[in-house]
C-alpha cells in the first residue's frame, strides 16, 4: 500500500488531500476533502491525470509567424511532451481562423488540436 | 474636435467590456482607443486556458476569451481606433491622443471610463547587483516573445517572483524544451493560483524556493548565471546561503503596477495600497464622470472579476451619461487588521444596488472569521477556511444596510480568529 498527498486545485480552498493506494495502483482511500469535487479530483490524479494542453504552432504569410492552439479537451498528462512534439512539427499558412483542427486526434488520443486565435 | 458621450481608454477585457455594457445601456456614441494594434490587452498572448470559467462556464485561452467581446465591439456601432495613444485628460474632460492617420486628435467625452491596465514591476525596481546584461526580462516579455513573436528568449531559466505570469511560463518554457531550474519567491508563500502551482511547477518537478531571492546576476553580455540566496523574516538575505545556479535567462514575475500616469495627471485621486484610483460603488473616481475597471483599478487575477467590474464601471458611466450624479451623502469602506485594502472606497448611501467589496488580505489565513463592521455594529461575520494575498475575495453588502448606515461612517472588513 502507497499513500499519495497533494492540494485539490478545484477551488481556491486547497484541501490537503492523503489518497492511499493499493499496489496495483487502485484508491483504497480517500481524505482530508471537504467535497465531493475533491474525491472526484483526487482519484483522476492517482489514476488517469489529465491536463489541457496549450501551444503556439508556425504560420506562414500570416500577421504573425505563431498562432496559439489548445487540445479541445485534456489530454493524459504523462502524453504532454510527445503530443508538443507533434505540434511543433506542424507548419501551417495564413489564413487560421478560431477552433480550426490544427492536429485531428493527436497521438491516437481522440482529441483534437485547435487554433485558437485569428490570423490573416 | 470630435465629440463622443463615452470615451474608454483602453481595449483589453476591461475597456471591452464597460464599452459593452455603456452600449448595452442605451449610450450612443462610444469610442475606445487602444494604444496596440488590435483589441484583445494582455489576453492575446495569454494562450494557456482557465479563462471563463465563471462567466462563460468553459476553460477558454485568453484569445478565445478576448475573440468573444472583440466580436460582440465589431458588431455594434462603437468605433475602435487602435494604434492610438492617449496622452491626456483634461478637467473637463477632453481626451487628448495621437495615431499615424489622424495626427493629434482631440475628444470632447461626456464621460471618460479608465481601462489602461497595469504593467509589470520591472528590474530597475529591484535592486539586484550585476551588469545590465541580456537575457533579463519580465515574464510577460518573454510570454509575449514565446506566444506572439514566436521565438524562445533562452534555453535555461531561474524564475524571481512567483506570480502566476512567472508560474505560467514556467510550464511554458518547459514544454518548450527549456530548462527552468527554479522558481524563487521572496516571500514565505507564493503569489500564485494554487493551480497554477501544481500544473506548471509540480508537474514539471520545477522546484519552488521559498522565503529566497536573487542577489546577484552574472555575465556580460548575456547572462551566464544568478547567485540565490535565502532571506530571513525581514526578507533580508542570509549570509552564507548563497547558491550560485546557472542559467540563460532570468525571468521577473515580481508584481503588477496598474498604469496611471494618466489618471494622475488628470487629477484622479489614487488609493495608497492598490495604486490604482478610489472609487464608489460603480467605479467612479473622484473626478465626475471619470470611472476605472480593471487592472488599471487593481491588480485582479481572475479575468471574470475583470469583466464584472468593466460592466459595473459601463453602467456607471451609462448612468453619469444620462444626468445621474453621485453627490449625495456616503460611507467608505477600510480594511483593518490583515485586509490590506477594499474596493470600492466609498459607496453612495442612496445606492440601488448590493455592492460587493473586493479585497485582498495581508498573508495566508487559515480557519479564520471575516467580519464586516460599522462602528460596534456587525454587519456580517463568515467563516473562512483559507484566504491567501494571490487570491482576491469578496462580500457583499445588502443595499438596505448601506441605507440604513450614518453619512460619513466606516465599514471596516477585518480578520478575526475564529
Ligand atoms: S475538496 Fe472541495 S473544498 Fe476542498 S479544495 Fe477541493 S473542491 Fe475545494
Amino acid at each position: 500500500m502507497t499513500k499519495r498527498e497533494m492540494v485539490c486545485v478545484s477551488c481556491p480552498i486547497g484541501c490537503a488531500i492523503t489518497v492511499e493506494l493499493d499496489d496495483s495502483g487502485e484508491v483504497i482511500s480517500v481524505s482530508g476533502n471537504s467535497c465531493k469535487r475533491g474525491d472526484a479530483y483526487a482519484r483522476q490524479e492517482c489514476t488517469h491525470p489529465e491536463r489541457m494542453l496549450t501551444s503556439t504552432v508556425r504560420v506562414e504569410g500570416g500577421n504573425l509567424p505563431v498562432v496559439p492552439v489548445k487540445s479541445a479537451t485534456p489530454v493524459p498528462k504523462e502524453m504532454l511532451f510527445d503530443c508538443m512534439k507533434e505540434i511543433n512539427k506542424v507548419s501551417l499558412k495564413a489564413p487560421v481562423h478560431f477552433g480550426d483542427v490544427v492536429i485531428e486526434n493527436i497521438l491516437g488520443t481522440g482529441v483534437n488540436i485547435i487554433a485558437t486565435n485569428e490570423i490573416y | 474636435m470630435l465629440n463622443y458621450d463615452l470615451v474608454v481608454i483602453g481595449g483589453g477585457p476591461a475597456g471591452m467590456a464597460a464599452a459593452l455594457r455603456a452600449h448595452e445601456k442605451g449610450v450612443k456614441k462610444i469610442i475606445i482607443l487602444e494604444r496596440a494594434d488590435s483589441l484583445g490587452g494582455i489576453l492575446e498572448q495569454c494562450i494557456h486556458t482557465g479563462f471563463g470559467l465563471h462567466y462563460f462556464g468553459e476553460e477558454l485561452s485568453g484569445p478565445e476569451y478576448a475573440g468573444r467581446f472583440i466580436t460582440q465591439v465589431y458588431d455594434t456601432d462603437i468605433d475602435v481606433k487602435v494604434d492610438t495613444m492617449v496622452l491626456d485628460i483634461s478637467d473637463d474632460n477632453v481626451v487628448t491622443a495621437c495615431n499615424n492617420f489622424d495626427g493629434l486628435l482631440t475628444i470632447k467625452a461626456t464621460a471618460v471610463v479608465l481601462a489602461m491596465g497595469c504593467r509589470e514591476r520591472p528590474r530597475g525596481a529591484l535592486s539586484i547587483a550585476g551588469s545590465r546584461c541580456s537575457g533579463i526580462m519580465t515574464a510577460g516579455t518573454a510570454q509575449k516573445y514565446v506566444n506572439i513573436d514566436g521565438y524562445m528568449p533562452g534555453k535555461t531559466v531561474v524564475i524571481l517572483g512567483s506570480g502566476d505570469i512567472g508560474l505560467i511560463m514556467a510550464r511554458r518554457m518547459t514544454l518548450e524544451g527549456a530548462k527552468v531550474k527554479a522558481v524563487c519567491e521572496l516571500m514565505p508563500y507564493s503569489g500564485g493560483l494554487t493551480r497554477n502551482i501544481v500544473q506548471c511547477l509540480e508537474d514539471f518537478g520545477i522546484p519552488l524556493r521559498l522565503s529566497c531571492t536573487v542577489v546577484k546576476t552574472h555575465g556580460k553580455d548575456r547572462l551566464e548565471g544568478v547567485t540565490v540566496a535565502n532571506v530571513d523574516e525581514h526578507l533580508k538575505p542570509i549570509p552564507g546561503t548563497e547558491e550560485y545556479i546557472p542559467c540563460d535567462t532570468l525571468m521577473l514575475s515580481v508584481g503588477l503596477i496598474p498604469e496611471n500616469e494618466l489618471s494622475k495627471n488628470a487629477g484622479v485621486e489614487l488609493d495608497r495600497i492598490t495604486n490604482g484610483p478610489s472609487v464608489d460603488e460603480y467605479r467612479q473616481t473622484v473626478k465626475p464622470g471619470v470611472f476605472a475597471c480593471g487592472n488599471v483599478l487593481q491588480v485582479h487575477d481572475l479575468v471574470d472579476y475583470v469583466t464584472e467590474e468593466s460592466q459595473i464601471a459601463g453602467e456607471g458611466a451609462a448612468r453619469y451619461i444620462e444626468g445621474e450624479r453621485a453627490d449625495g451623502e456616503k460611507v467608505y469602506t477600510e480594511g483593518t487588521n490583515g485586509v490590506r485594502y477594499i474596493v470600492p472606497q466609498r459607496i453612495n448611501k442612496n445606492t440601488d444596488k448590493d455592492v460587493k467589496l473586493y479585497f485582498r488580505v495581508g498573508q495566508v489565513f487559515r480557519n479564520v472569521k471575516l467580519t464586516v463592521k460599522c462602528g460596534d455594529e456587525v454587519i456580517l461575520s463568515r467563516p473562512k477556511k483559507k484566504m491567501t494575498p494571490g487570491e482576491m475575495e469578496n462580500v457583499l453588502i445588502k443595499t438596505d444596510v448601506i441605507k440604513r448606515l450614518p453619512a460619513d461612517s466606516k465599514i471596516t472588513v477585518s480578520v478575526e480568529e475564529a
